[in-house]
């Protein structure tokens, strides 16, 4: 089993290579991460004289802190410092956009795990062990520790939103068919393999360099500026690379960040601060848990006439980026499918836990698995197939059916089903092609009678099938992030450093980035090198996030090499007297030379063919500027924040996952068993990473709705009420090799993106991650036929993730 | 970063010796409770090898020790360096991630990695190279052996080796790919035979120190001695020692709990702990006068080979064996050690009672005086030693509590023969044999701790439970027996009806706790679902099991009724 390589080489034999762009070359780094030559933040030679920082946890998840008892702590040899709120010399509370979270816990304690004080020893260990004797007065207060509950209370960390089209609540009591219910979907922990850390140097006059494991570089000096009340061009970030981010180093390595700059400030010394990975698990936030509730019509024919859909989103002590998560949630609440008339509440619950946060689909997964869930349910309700339910509720250039009057003056009924709920009009859509050619080439019909047959005399093992597609939007929602810039330094000796303000976490943006301008300026790929992201390169970027890196940054790099291309060409236009537009840049055989000679860089104008290094040398030495910025705006989109509609998103990325899962009926363990997926990334700059992130990503998708399962004790728990049971990877299970099965066929869609967009290609970062929910679907077939065969009438009642116990009680309750 | 200080009156620890890159390093004050990574990392700059949870669950971490083999070649394992301590490393050779290039060429291993594009992020990816570079060398060690070529890598295998290894961003499959390509690149090897003289050069200096620790003014505070009774003096004499036998579980006190204990005992070396044997029956045993042999697995007896043992003659048990943590885990840790440490969660031990286990006690000092004897500063010619046996079942009093004495030190661990395996009667088709099944129930079926174990064992004659074994984990504050349910067996026809009956009695038999793992409803359904599984099975049903790692067949095949089976 090889994963599909949609490119191959390109025809050979002429005097040009083929370009940079569009082939699996290896990720910039691999050759030095399989040596362990890649250094990340905690590989840095320390300074003379550094200090390391530990955080002293709440044990409480609700309460009043009255104070600290430092004094241990303090008296432990090697203990420099136990740092307080009250030592903070700038706002205490964090520069978030919301301003609701202390940097350090003070007056209330607001759930197990939230920092309070740091202490900074001359050794990791002495610090941790000092922050362990930390005494803490704390007068405990009721915990408010689920979504529902915390809805129940109207204890939200910002106010509820509201989407309507059409008229629901109307559709619902005409529909021929309705169907109500409620189901929890559970969080997720990033487990980045490297965990949280920051390194914090002084240096001259006030000015500060933070080495972090961030994915937003801009953000953390914004906070450390903040904190320590400097202005932000006295603070320098920098991130050369993380050991993964997935969303869980966005605003999260923030925290590090400003506490290891504000130990450092204290101490006068370099200070690192690295978490251990249990003290990460109960600080850091996670994937958002979610509750539904939900009311659809529907017709025989399994197509949606209304749906009333609640979601709560368990946010945690703080707003964090809650509301654009809950966002994105309600704009995939349709996933792929029309949604006439609708009506969405989402309400960002309040709850003591930590403050969850970005990750991977940022709100989509746990928008389009509400929806998805709903079909499935609906099929099962009619004795459909799943898939021909799917499909008949598929967006498509069609006239509706009988249009209620709108209750919405701003968001109005369209005249087609291609239009969201939020009234962008979907331009691109590829998802019936899609989807029928996934389900013939991996003969879903055939297998879905074969699978029922095998069921049929299987006493204990009970197999699932399902084929689930995703929509995903691409564009930060918030408009003005959609904006980037770059930097490309041509050399006198015609090698190409380029810097920009992504930050590179293993998705191989630094790669894509290189190919892109290499292909710009003709080069082969080995003469442009990523440099680490730094805040005084490129300012004020926006975070690496919502699957942008390659679409933004590579597009501002691109333009940075377009103006030195510019340069160059005007230079040998002057030379061979003919037009700019004619001097071409190529990849290609030096002239002359022998046809299996390493490709190099030419410049080529219709008298002369000259060498890259040539051309730049003689351009400087006639003083032709060889570097240039880039800086790049999304086209195209707006969103009103008050009636929530718009074109929040530049384009939309497609895919389909068909997925084959087994259960066992006596215990409820689950396996996946067979996995086919076509998915979209518009014409690929690099096949192989861009498997590389559908797999990863849809193996993460498969982990959040199985075996990834995340426990808090009980508000009545005898000990640690509202403590994270499950911190560890002992507890936590992200899947293993073992889990991924031998049927794992990824080919990537033909066509390639109709917008402009950098070479054509989409965003692949988040998209595929909610490939994951064929498994929940496949799951939930198999324990629907589980039951049919034990005779149980009713819905199928899971929750997820679908560990054993719960996939045994859907079973047989 | 200074080193660890962890205790003022730390004895000093002796000069710490391996082989690394051919060369013999020598290192001196290294604390006792330093960890094997914290030396690379933080001591000498080895920054290759990373630090993801320093519990021994990522495989982030992993490195590789060399032990000669006693055929003039290595034998390698991949191990967990943050929850190694760095003293279990001396005398042995080590390979880091940075060791496996020669200059400009990467070993086969990277190669292989970087051509299928298998680092994403690339912090997991030096754990993964290790594992795999110790594949590869066993792969290329036995070809060597035999003269034939090295045998190719299947997907399976590469499952078994990776099985401690985690990575978040790759799914897997580029680098089980890459496991199953690396032997098609040129090979690279290592100089075995200069590699084990330099150990050898090592063993020879230090083994005239190794146990002079007998005089306390000279004892270290790395304990580490070669023989028996040299253990069994030290564990007298230093009963505040932390004793460790692969420290899986204390590396973890350490990393986590802070647990900086101001001298180590370490067993693994002791030459007559570290084979697998057959004895004669020990004379506690029941069984008598049945002559054949037991199988002693000595306590510094690696997971790995004493599993490997076990399946040997038990094939059954090999899915077991192989979902028993990761495989580094499994290369460091010993069954001695998950059996002394008793953790209501061990996975041995349910299976091990099941299979009606003994373990051997032993102690410094003659029977009539105890521990407390008045030792010479010298080894005595005929060391005074104790040494008791007992059923496993007896061993345990209560959570985390043993009847072991402070001076006593597991040694042995006795398991009786397997029996003669299920078949029908040629005329009757009732069943005569040993049925074998230890199952475990966990969140994810790779290295997981489990939420229930059972392990069932029962001898049937004519189709009637003549023995009847069952071990439980994950129910009671100590791996038990489920004696209730035994009786209930016993002399019963092995029938659905009778195993519906006996799983009601082991559901009533314990009171399970819920935690993170599961609730309480499910670990008692559990129990019976899992003893239902295990009557299905000795009927010949298949595909009624997930947990087999190949489940290629189970889309291929048709299942077998349950209807029809011989009772």
């Amino acid at each position: 089993m090889t994963a599909q390589h949609a490119t191959s080489a390109q025809a050979a034999g002429t005097a040009t290579a083929p370009t940079a762009m569009g082939h699996s070359h290896a990720h910039e780094s691999a050759q030095a991460q399989v040596r362990g030559a890649a250094p990340y933040v905690d590989d840095i030679p320390e300074t003379a004289g550094t200090l390391h920082a530990a955080p002293v946890l709440s044990p409480v998840a609700h309460g009043t802190l009255h104070g600290l008892d430092t004094s241990a702590a303090l008296a432990l040899p090697g203990v420099v410092a136990v740092l307080t709120a009250s030592d903070i010399p700038g706002d205490p509370v964090l520069a978030a956009f919301t301003h609701d979270e202390p940097i350090l816990a003070s007056g209330t304690v607001q759930h197990v795990g939230q920092v309070m004080a740091l202490v900074v020893a001359t050794t990791v260990d002495i610090a941790r062990r000092a922050a362990r004797l930390v005494r803490p007065h704390i007068t405990a207060l009721p915990p408010v520790l689920h979504a529902r509950e915390a809805h129940k209370q109207a204890s939200y960390v910002l106010p509820p939103v509201h989407v309507d089209r059409g008229d629901a609540a109307t559709a619902l009591a005409r529909a021929p068919h309705t169907l109500s219910g409620a189901f929890e979907v559970g969080g997720q922990e990033h487990f980045y393999l490297e965990g949280q850390i920051a390194y914090a140097l002084p240096q001259e006059q006030n000015q500060w360099l933070i080495h972090s494991s961030t994915q937003h570089p801009g953000e953390a000096q914004h906070w450390v500026a903040h904190a320590l009340g400097l202005a932000l061009h006295q603070v320098r970030v920098e991130c050369r690379r993380m050991g993964g981010g997935f969303g869980g180093k966005e605003t999260q390595s923030g925290h590090l960040a400003v506490w290891a700059a504000l130990a450092a400030q204290h101490t006068g010394r370099p200070v690192k601060m690295r978490l251990d990975r249990d003290d990460d698990f109960l600080i850091t936030g996670k994937r958002h848990p979610f509750s539904y509730d939900y009311t659809v019509g529907f017709d025989d024919q399994g197509r949606l006439c209304g749906l009333q859909l609640t979601q709560l989103s368990h946010c945690g002590f703080s707003a964090d980026l809650s509301g654009p998560v809950s966002d994105r949630a309600i704009f995939h609440a349709d996933n792929a499918y029309f949604l006439q008339d609708v009506a969405i509440s989402s309400y960002r619950c309040k709850t003591n836990t930590q403050s969850h946060t970005a990750y991977r689909g940022f709100g989509g997964p746990q928008g389009v698995i509400a929806i998805e869930t709903i079909l499935g349910d609906v099929a099962r309700n009619l004795g459909l197939d799943p898939l021909a339910v799917r499909l008949a509720n598929l967006y498509a250039d069609e006239p509706l059916a009988q249009p209620l009057p709108s209750v919405s003056a701003h968001n109005p009924t369209p005249p087609l089903r291609n239009v969201t709920h939020y009234g962008m009009t979907l331009e691109d859509n590829i998802l019936l092609p899609l989807i029928a050619q996934l389900a013939d080439s991996c003969s879903y019909q055939k297998r879905k009678a074969d699978i029922a047959a095998w069921n049929a005399g299987s006493p204990v093992i009970q197999r699932g099938l399902a084929l689930t597609p995703v929509k995903f939007g691409i564009s930060f929602t918030a408009t003005l992030f959609n904006q980037a810039g770059a930097l490309v330094h041509v050399y006198t000796d015609g090698s190409v450093l380029v810097n920009h303000g992504g930050t590179e976490m293993g998705q191989g943006l630094h790669t894509k980035v290189a190919q892109i301008v290499a292909s710009e300026l003709g080069l082969p790929l080995h003469r442009v090198l990523s440099s680490a992201s730094d805040t005084a390169r490129v300012p004020n970027a926006s975070a690496t996030a919502a699957s942008s890196g390659t679409d933004l940054n590579g597009r501002a790099a691109q333009y940075a090499a377009r103006n030195v291309r510019a340069n160059l060409a005007a230079f040998v236009a002057g030379l061979d007297g003919c037009g700019a537009g004619d001097v071409h840049l190529v990849c290609g055989t030096p002239p002359g030379a022998d046809a299996s000679a390493p490709a190099v860089g030419l410049v080529i104008s219709p008298t002369a063919t000259r060498l890259f290094d040539d051309v730049v040398h003689a351009a400087y030495a006639n003083r032709i500027q060889l570097w240039s910025d880039g800086f790049y705006r999304t086209p195209k989109i707006h969103y009103d924040k008050t009636t929530l509609t718009g074109r929040p998103f530049y384009y939309f990325a497609y895919g389909a996952a068909c997925t084959e899962v087994a259960i066992d009926t006596l215990t409820g363990e689950s396996r996946v068993l067979a996995v086919d997926i076509l998915h979209d990334v518009g014409r690929s700059i690099n096949p192989a990473l861009d498997i590389g992130q559908i797999e990863g990503a849809f193996v993460q998708g498969m982990g959040w709705l199985t075996t990834e399962e995340l426990v808090w004790a009980a508000p009545d728990a005898e000990r640690n009420a509202g403590a994270l049971l499950t911190r560890a990877p002992s507890t936590y299970k992200i899947p293993a090799a073992g889990d991924v099965p031998e049927h794992f066929n990824v080919a990537l869609w033909h066509l390639p993106n109709p917008e402009d967009n950098v070479g054509g290609s989409k965003a692949v970062g988040e998209p595929p991650f909610m490939l994951g929910i064929s498994v929940w679907e496949a799951l939930r077939d198999a324990v629907a036929q589980a039951r049919a065969k034990a005779g149980l009438a009713g819905p199928v009642k899971l929750d997820a993730p679908a560990t054993a116990e719960r996939v045994l009680w859907a079973v047989q309750q | 970063m200074a080193p660890n200080t962890p205790h003022p009156h730390l004895p000093e620890t002796r000069v710490l010796q391996f082989v690394r890159s051919g060369q013999v390093q020598r290192l001196g004050n290294v604390p006792p409770t330093r960890t094997l990574l914290a030396l690379l990392r933080d001591d000498l700059g080895l920054t290759g090898t990373k630090e993801g949870c320093r519990s021994g669950d990522c495989g982030a971490c992993t490195v590789v020790l060399g032990e000669a083999d006693g055929q003039g070649g290595l034998r390698y394992r991949a191990v967990n360096s943050c929850i190694q301590l760095a003293h279990a490393a001396h005398g042995k050779a080590l390979w880091t991630v940075e060791d496996l290039a020669e200059g400009n060429q990467p070993h086969p291993v990277q190669q292989a990695l970087v051509q299928h594009h298998a680092s994403q992020c690339g912090f997991c990816t030096p754990g993964f190279v290790l594992s795999l570079f110790a594949l590869y060398q066993t792969r290329l060690g036995q070809s060597a052996h035999t003269g034939e070529p090295a045998t190719p890598v299947t997907r399976d295998d590469a499952l078994h080796a990776l099985s401690g290894n985690l990575c978040r961003c790759t799914g897997y499959r580029p680098i089980l790919d890459a496991a199953q390509t690396m032997l098609d690149v040129p090979t690279q090897t290592v100089d075995e035979a200069a590699t084990v003289l330099k150990l050898e050069q090592i063993s020879q200096i230090n083994e005239a120190s190794d146990d002079n620790f007998v005089d306390e003014t000279r004892a270290t505070g790395y304990l580490h001695p070669s023989t028996l009774p040299n253990l069994l003096h030290a564990r007298a004499r230093f009963p505040q020692a932390q004793l460790v036998a692969g420290c899986t579980d204390v590396g973890i006190w350490v990393t986590k709990l802070q647990h900086a204990p101001a001298q180590v005992l370490d067993l693994t070396r002791v030459e007559e702990l570290r084979h697998i044997e057959n004895v004669a029956p020990p004379h506690l045993s029941p069984v008598a006068p049945d002559t054949a042999a037991w199988l002693s697995i000595g306590a510094a007896v690696t997971l790995t080979h004493a599993f490997d043992a076990l399946v040997a003659t038990r094939p059954a048990l090999a899915t077991f064996a192989s979902r028993f943590a990761g495989l580094p885990v499994r290369n460091a840790g010993t069954l001695g050690g998950n059996v002394a440490n008793g953790s209501p969660i061990g996975d041995s031990m349910p299976l091990l009672l099941a299979l009606g286990a003994h373990v051997r006690l032993m102690q410094w000092g003659s029977a009539s005086k105890g521990a407390d004897t008045t030792l010479n500063s010298s080894a005595p010619q005929a060391p005074p030693l104790q040494s008791r046996e007992l059923p496993l079942d007896q061993f345990y009093t209560g959570y985390r509590q043993t009847v072991m004495q402070p001076a006593e030190v597991l040694t042995h661990i006795l398991v009786p023969p397997p029996g003669p395996a299920i078949t029908p009667h040629p005329d009757t088709h009732t069943l005569n044999g040993e049925w074998l099944r230890a199952y475990k129930i966990s969140k994810r079926f790779e290295d997981d701790i489990s939420a229930v174990c059972l392990a069932l064992r029962l001898v049937l004659h004519n189709g009637v439970v003549a023995e009847a074994s069952i071990g439980v984990g994950g129910v009671a504050a100590t791996p038990v027996r489920a004696l209730q349910t035994q009786a209930a067996l016993l002399g019963q026809p092995w029938t659905q009806a009778t195993a519906t009956q006996a799983a009601t009695v082991l559901q009533a038999e314990f009171a399970p706790i819920s935690d993170m793992r599961a609730s309480a409803a499910y670990r008692r359904a559990m129990l019976a679902a899992l003893l239902q599984r295990a009557w299905a099975e000795s009927t010949g049903v298949a595909h009624i099991n997930l947990e087999h790692t190949s489940l290629t067949d189970l889309t291929q095949r048709s299942p077998s009724p349950l209807t029809g089976a011989t009772a």
